[in-house]
């Protein structure tokens, strides 16, 4: 039961609800402990986990939504962020309105970041930032080839990192202009 | 091995931060970035940057309290009398 606060944790972000959350980790181990003997000794349990909550949920959840899947993603420049904060051409100097930055960014906000992605990119998000898989991992887990993953991972987090620094920016964050500020 | 003449600009070295920041970058190139960084302090930055939130991403985003109960409730429909008789009960997962 190690990995069930985790599997929980990656669960609220595929459904966004908790009871569908609770109900699909439970239907995770009872696939597992049911597939258990299909298990090869050797290979990396906690990657074969999250492969049957993926596919769970694909098979379950996915069908019922009524929603047709989003797969469009508006296009955000490269380093979106970096380069809102001024830092390539500056990069002594910004260093605080970066801290700044990341101060400002509450839990809720990096969930809803990622929540607010098409299911498309979300997976690969979530897959490659928040549970640390590999490429090549996350291309089995979701059925698609590696140069799909990498491109899925780079037009969702620059899209995450947009909507971030917005949530940033609504609450008051000014940018490079609070750098000025330490010299008064 | 072939030696690298001409070190990576930044422009290519900021093409492959997310590789390298994910572990995917082969080991030639993996060297040829941190060699670049390790003189470029924009691209170090950038870098810095972006390994930051990586973490702050994966932190935040772990945090989510499981419900009540949902332990037991797992544990009582996968245990080996709840589950469709297998021949030998598999290890605990």
């Amino acid at each position: 039961m190690e990995f069930a606060p985790q599997l929980y944790a990656a669960a609220m972000r595929m459904t966004h609800n908790e009871s569908d959350a609770a109900d699909l980790v439970q239907e995770t181990y009872l696939r597992a402990y049911r597939g258990y003997p299909n298990f090869t000794e050797g290979t990396n349990l906690r990657a074969w986990l999250y492969r049957i909550l993926t596919n769970t949920y694909i098979n379950i959840y996915r069908a019922r939504q009524r929603r047709p899947i989003e797969t469009d993603l508006a296009d955000v420049e490269d380093l979106y962020m970096y380069r809102r904060l001024g830092t390539i051409e500056s990069a002594a100097m910004s260093r605080s309105a970066e801290d700044q930055l990341v101060d400002m960014i509450a839990d809720d906000d990096v969930k809803q970041a990622l929540d607010g992605l098409p299911e498309t990119f979300r997976f690969p998000v979530l897959l490659a930032d928040v549970e640390g898989f590999s490429y090549k991992e996350i291309a089995e887990m979701l059925d698609i080839p590696i140069g799909t993953v990498m491109s899925r991972l780079h037009r969702g987090r620059k899209a995450m990192h947009k909507a971030l620094f917005d949530y940033a920016e609504a609450r008051g964050f000014v940018g490079n202009t609070a750098v000025t500020t330490h010299d008064s | 091995m072939t030696p690298n003449p001409s070190p990576p600009d930044c422009g290519q070295t900021l093409r492959e931060l997310e590789l390298f920041l994910d572990g995917e970058l082969p080991a030639e190139d993996h060297k040829h970035v941190l060699a670049h960084i390790n003189e470029c302090m924009e691209c170090f930055h950038a870098f810095d940057f972006h390994a930051e939130l990586k973490a702050l991403i994966a932190e935040k985003c772990h945090r989510e309290p499981m419900p009540d109960g949902l332990l037991e409730r797992i544990e009582r429909c996968c245990s080996p009398d709840a589950a469709a008789s297998p021949a030998s009960p598999p290890d605990p997962i």
